[in-house]
């Protein structure tokens, strides 16, 4: 228990509260910009943090990641527009409610929401963590080598853009991250020759490159819109009808979110959606979802929180990240020297109760300003891409530089940008490549490790109780997406429904099979803008788009355009009329509309 | 500046071939574990033998499904605009070592507004000198690092 107060004692030494402060500042602003998520956000930041203490580093960037949960909403529930993939359901009842004229209750029932989830997971968070690891200081190399696999199988079973994609992804990131030096025989593996290469790719160009790179340049091809401030936003405090009505909302909200944190590949993003598919389903009338329910604000908002904070879990008690932002930040303490794992509590309590307790802080901070600093963000969104795309890009190179003092960084920087940007494109998420990468050289250590131990003789896997039990989960996990796609074959008439039923992510109409799979598939994308940028990009915009369909009021056409049609006419008169800001990069992608 | 990433917004998509090719990519990278893996021999050689195998199987699978899966967004004209962001950012690196990183990035901040995003001469000349100008400040003046600069 003192454990605990220390790791208070640790969050409350002023520059550890400056940087937490900083982290969900920088957190909420690129949640509300959309275009790079907490992942890329992170990712580029790292070389910021090298000067840092670790506990300082991790608090700061643990806040940019909850931070952008809360900031995603702003945009959602005002312009309709998701700032992060993990608000993507708060638009079709949020932005009902500004329509409304609600959209301060909608505002503060998420700020609410993500409070009450995100401080109730901290709670789950500091009892469930020591206990897991507790119970992980048995793991032996057997062990890590199935937690790893199972970890990596999870990620890419709910990764956007496919099963088959993200397990590609995921294996070219295994073979990355065997360049450089053998650990055992000190053989040099695929370095060409090079020297730079001889201790292996660093992780911080790759995250840097994947993440950050590759989406500016994917981003690049887009055609962009004039957003327009929207109304202004009045009586922010949600009316205790609000809260009464959000309150069973707030509370499963917490459980989903913390529950599908944990698990590898959850995430907010997921859990968000969960969280909006039960309480359309509990609700009595279920047709006011989709027309300014406020549950359908509080809970994926709470959700999405309560997963951001649960998912610490995995990686701070078993040094296993269970999703893309999680890896991020994975490969920022292995550059601090801190090897997160079980041992962590023990050996680094400060570490891990300040990172635990400065989310307590995190989210009273973020409580406090996003309420009054709504219209500050609003004002953000007027900044246009065109500019804060050559910034980013510059922050990116000279902070890759600053890493090593290598130029040969910078190039690998801009080397995985082109892949990160391709890969996009073909439609895989780079999101698995970087966890695989970071998970890799545990992988085959581990490996190797229980080879030696088991004499070469693999069944050992499944002799020793945990990890037999681990090795089954991962089989479960191969077989039962298999098992179902042959069961939906054999009987295609009753598809829809099953899959209605035996998901629970699905805000979509029942019976519309396909919808769910995308929108299990962009769930499953994780944080990670890398990913959420697909997920947005294709799978979440068809969410959208059906959720305006569902929406409906009469006329979806309509309603999709209320979201822009004025963000032109009004723009008109605003600051963006003089460089319209529609000025598109790539005008000559086919004219919307 | 806020983009709705609507799927009109990006390029249209490609046929299934597009698939196929990047399975080819795949089956490629595996095909090149294993060589090099199988020189390595037993030990160093045997997890990117595996690795190898696995990235040829799924490169296959991929094949497979070329014709199933979403295919992969088309290269159109915009894709242009990646290709000069690239070759300016190749641009930045080669030169950063000998003339320093100040006139390098006013280039590249200015390329990028002036010419990939399209803003006004005087946005663009503001916002590059004034990134230039604050990069100077924080990371010669502020932060000491080592970056090469001429000033």
């Amino acid at each position: 228990m003192s454990a605990v107060i220390d790791g208070f004692a640790v969050v409350l030494e002023p520059t550890n509260l400056l940087y937490c402060l900083i982290g969900v500042v920088i957190g909420m602003l690129i949640g509300v910009l959309p275009g790079l998520g907490p992942a890329a956000t992170i990712a580029i930041l790292l070389p910021v943090t090298f000067g840092l203490e670790p506990v300082t580093a991790i608090i700061m960037l643990a806040g940019i990641f909850y931070g952008a949960q809360y900031g995603g909403t702003i945009t959602s529930v005002l312009l309709r527009l998701p700032g992060e993939a993990s608000s993507v359901v708060t638009v079709f009842d949020g932005h009902a409610l500004a329509r409304q004229g609600r959209a301060g209750a909608a505002l503060g029932i998420a700020a609410i929401g993500s409070f009450i989830g995100g401080t109730l997971s901290i709670v789950a968070l500091t009892l469930v963590a020591p206990i897991v690891a507790g119970f992980a200081l048995d793991f032996g190399p057997p062990e890590y080598t199935v937690l790893a696999l199972l970890g990596i199988m999870l990620v890419a079973t709910i990764s956007s853009g496919g099963r088959w994609r993200a397990l590609t992804a995921a294996a070219a990131g295994l073979f990355l991250a065997t360049v450089g030096r053998d650990d055992f025989t000190s053989a040099e593996r695929f370095t060409l020759g090079n020297l730079s290469l001889a201790d292996g790719l660093d992780f911080v160009p790759i995250a840097m490159g994947l993440f950050g790179l590759g989406e500016i340049l994917y981003n690049l091809e887009q055609r962009h819109r004039a957003v327009h401030a929207p109304a202004k936003v009045t009586d922010v405090w949600p009316s205790r009808g609000d809260l009464r009505q959000s309150s069973g909302a707030i509370t499963r909200g917490s459980i989903i979110g913390f529950v599908l944190g944990i698990l590898p590949g959850g995430g907010a993003v997921l859990s968000s959606m969960a969280a909006y598919a039960l309480e359309k389903r509990r609700a009595r009338h279920p047709e006011r979802f989709g027309k300014g329910a406020i549950e359908g604000v509080a809970a994926p908002e709470t959700a999405n929180n309560a997963a951001a904070t649960s998912s610490f879990i995995p990686l701070l008690s078993l040094g296993i990240p269970a999703n893309a932002t999680m890896a991020v930040i994975f490969g920022a303490l292995l550059i601090q020297g801190v090897t997160p794992g079980p041992q962590l509590v023990t050996e680094h309590p400060e570490l891990f109760w300040g990172v635990v307790n400065s989310m307590y802080i995190g989210n009273v901070l973020l409580l406090i300003m996003s309420i009054p600093l709504l219209g500050v963000f609003v004002r953000i969104l007027r900044v246009r891409a065109t500019v804060l795309a050559p910034i980013t890009v510059l922050i990116t190179l000279i902070g890759a530089y600053t890493v090593n003092n290598s130029v040969f960084d910078i190039g690998l920087v801009i080397a995985f940008g082109v892949l990160g940007y391709l890969m996009k494109k073909a439609g895989f998420d780079p999101g698995p490549m970087v966890l695989a990468f970071v998970l890799g050289s545990l992988l085959e250590t581990s490996l190797r490790r229980s080879l030696l131990l088991f004499d070469n003789n693999p069944t050992g896997f499944l002799t020793r109780p945990i990890s037999g039990v681990l090795f089954a989960l991962f089989l479960a996990v191969i077989l039962l997406p298999l098992a179902q796609t042959l069961l939906r074959r054999r009987r295609p008439l009753a598809t829809g429904d099953a899959a209605a039923q035996s998901r629970t992510t699905e805000p979509a109409h029942p019976g519309d099979a396909g919808g769910q799979d995308r929108l299990a598939g962009s769930g499953g994308s994780g944080e990670g803008r890398g990913q959420g940028r697909r997920a947005e990009g294709h799978t979440g915009s068809g969410t959208a788009s059906e959720a305006a369909g569902r929406t409906g009021s009469g006329t979806e056409s309509g309603g999709s355009e209320d979201g822009r049609r004025p963000a032109r006419s009004t723009a008109s008169g605003s600051v963006d009329e003089a460089h319209p800001a529609a000025g598109p990069p790539a005008t000559d992608i086919k004219e919307k509309e | 500046m806020t983009t709705e990433p609507l799927e009109e917004d990006r390029p249209p998509p490609a046929g299934p071939a597009g698939n196929l090719i990047a399975a080819t990519v795949v089956v490629l990278l595996g095909a090149l574990a294993i060589t090099g893996a199988s020189t390595l021999g037993e030990g160093p050689g045997t997890w990117p033998m595996i690795v190898g195998i696995a990235l040829v199987l799924l490169g296959l699978g991929l094949a497979a499904r070329s014709r199933h899966d979403d295919p992969p967004e088309r290269f159109t004209r915009g894709s242009l605009l990646v290709v000069a962001a690239v070759a300016v950012m190749a641009g930045y690196v080669t030169v950063i070592t000998t003339i320093g990183f100040e006139i390098p990035t006013v280039l590249l901040a200015f390329v990028w507004l002036r010419f990939l995003g399209r803003e006004t001469w005087r946005t663009s000349i503001a916002v590059s000198l004034g990134t230039t100008v604050a990069f100077y400040a924080l990371f010669v003046g502020a932060l000491n690092v080592t970056i090469p600069h001429l000033f």
